[in-house]
């Protein structure tokens, strides 16, 4: 079984690794920050996956700070203002 | 190859190429998201170099607190600095700066530390035998707790000074701004928030107290307290802002100051500074940690205010508040 | 491997294809709204079953309760965050994309 829980999460990092490619490409920045959040869920995966591999509970513990703040990133990045790197985008939203 | 080596260089070929994407963005939105992508992997890596305590802390920092750092920070340049820097003259001094750190300074101290990197004593099993010989007499049941807090506890109070001496930088730069409008908040953030920040203060408890036996402790734990404060101004449950004044002095400053009163007192006491009575070691210890996370808390908190408290504003220009240019 | 073993391993293997839907929707889909759509696969069922296949293992109640935790919190910030990302979206001005 170890096998597979390490064979499955090297999966999972290669989607990180390919999805990356959307945090280059964009185009918008809403484009960019929705890959990261999707990375915040697969690391949650890794962390479990090695957790079960390696039997520690500590790297569950990783994984439970990440799920509680997977969030936290996204929140500040929708309820920011004076952010206007948005190629799509019309006017200036805001500013000091 | 075995899976898990294949991990592991996966892995650290990501992480490289991120570091250099990262550095080498133009677009300063994708570098933060990048960025954000860096603290998820290290923390992966932390992970498979076998320190859950450390990967607990790029967790807790990384995938939270710095991403949303930089987010507001970036807010802050505004549209017209953030594409350029602006030009002042410079005086000789500051001229003669660039070329002497380049040219004197790093080669030397590259010399310097390459010679004693030669006279380095390898010890390859490392200090773990040393440290479970005297785990019983350090007053915590988790050798990184022990190393940490009794140990090399100095260099844990001087952390918390460089903590406390970040955000007297910040403070001495700019004044907080307002970051976000209190208007208009989606009533489902707001009921996130309310599930939400019960549990991230619970969790900050937990971590902080299995910090005795099990990887956690104080940093992690206001990490997450600060993390719960961010979310708690995101939805709409800010602070009122008469608590800027002394009281949050008093708290930024506690942390650093109850370890160094400890630190006198061993001293004064036992002629060595941080040297606890074997009684009272795990006291001491529990005491320190409290007081560091709320104060860890308060400084991150204040670090991602962005600025000096502004105290004698009218009740109407609190930093909650914000007057938006629709246009 | 015992009967367990091979639910687990089936139910890890039934993950994957949610994660690589995930990740080829937000590489390939045409427009923020399909690719935040393609983004909750992940979160719900491709997390869902992993955590799933590690509750079935789990020796103790504690460890049960934990995983499930994590998925309900992942579950919570994603539908919140698909939420104020999509509505942010629609109020800047974005159009959905269309044939």
């Amino acid at each position: 079984m170890t096998g597979l829980y390490i064979g499955l999460a090297l999966i999972l990092l290669l989607t990180i690794a390919v999805g990356l490619v959307r945090v280059l490409r964009g185009p918008t920045a809403t484009d960019r920050m929705l890959a990261a959040q999707l990375f915040g869920t697969t690391a949650v995966a890794i962390l479990l996956l090695l957790g079960q591999a390696g039997n520690s509970t500590a790297i569950w513990d990783v994984a439970l700070i990440f799920a509680l703040l997977a969030a936290v990133a996204a929140v500040t990045f929708v309820r920011r203002r004076n952010i206007d790197t948005d190629s799509h985008q019309e006017g200036n939203r805001g500013h000091h | 190859m075995e899976p898990a080596l294949i991990f592991d260089l996966i892995l650290l070929l990501t992480l490289i190429s991120l570091a250099w994407l990262l550095l080498a963005s133009t677009d300063l939105f994708r570098a933060v998201v990048l960025f954000i992508a860096f603290g998820l992997l290290l923390a992966l890596a932390w992970v498979r170099l076998g320190a859950p305590d450390v990967a607990l802390a790029e967790a807790a920092i990384g995938a939270g607190i710095s991403g949303a750092l930089l987010l507001i920070g970036l807010g802050q340049l505004g549209s017209s600095e953030r594409d350029r820097c602006p030009v002042r003259p410079l005086t000789f001094l500051q001229h003669l700066s660039a070329p002497v750190l380049i040219g004197v300074i790093i080669p030397s101290v590259t010399v310097i530390l390459l010679l004693e990197l030669r006279q380095l004593q390898v010890v390859t099993s490392g200090q773990q035998g040393l440290v479970q010989n005297l785990l019983s007499i350090s007053g915590s049941d988790h050798p990184v707790t022990a190393v940490l807090l009794n140990f090399r506890a100095w260099d844990t109070l001087l952390e918390k000074g460089v903590l406390l001496l970040a955000l007297i930088t910040i403070w001495s730069l700019d004044q907080a701004r307002p970051r976000f409008e209190n208007t208009d908040i989606p009533p489902l953030l707001s009921g996130f928030g309310q599930l939400l920040l019960p549990l991230l203060i619970l969790f900050a408890g937990v971590l902080l107290w299995q910090g005795g036996y099990v990887p956690g402790g104080a940093f992690q734990a206001g990490a997450l307290l600060t993390a719960a404060m961010l979310l708690a101004t995101l939805s709409g449950y800010a602070l009122p802002s008469r608590w800027t004044g002394v009281a949050l002095r008093l708290v930024l400053v506690a942390g650093f100051l109850v370890f160094l009163a400890v630190a006198a007192i061993t001293l004064l006491l036992r002629g060595e500074p941080l040297h606890y009575p074997q009684r009272l070691a795990g006291g001491l210890i529990l005491l320190i940690e409290i007081v560091a996370t709320l104060s860890v808390a308060a400084i991150l908190s204040a670090a991602l205010a962005g600025g000096h408290p502004v105290t004698n504003l009218p009740p109407a220009a609190t930093p909650t508040t914000k007057i938006e240019d629709k246009s | 491997m015992g009967i367990i073993d091979l639910i687990s391993a089936s139910l890890l293997l039934c993950s994957l294809p949610f994660f690589l839907a995930g990740t080829l929707g937000l590489l390939r889909f045409p427009d923020l709204y399909c690719r935040l759509h393609a983004l909750t696969k992940a979160d719900n069922l491709g997390l869902g079953l992993v955590v799933l296949a590690l509750m079935i293992q789990a020796d103790s109640f504690q460890v049960v309760i934990r995983l499930l935790l994590t998925w309900l919190l992942v579950l919570v910030a994603g539908a919140t965050v698909a939420h104020l990302i999509a509505h942010q979206a629609q109020q800047d001005g974005h159009q959905p994309w269309r044939r």
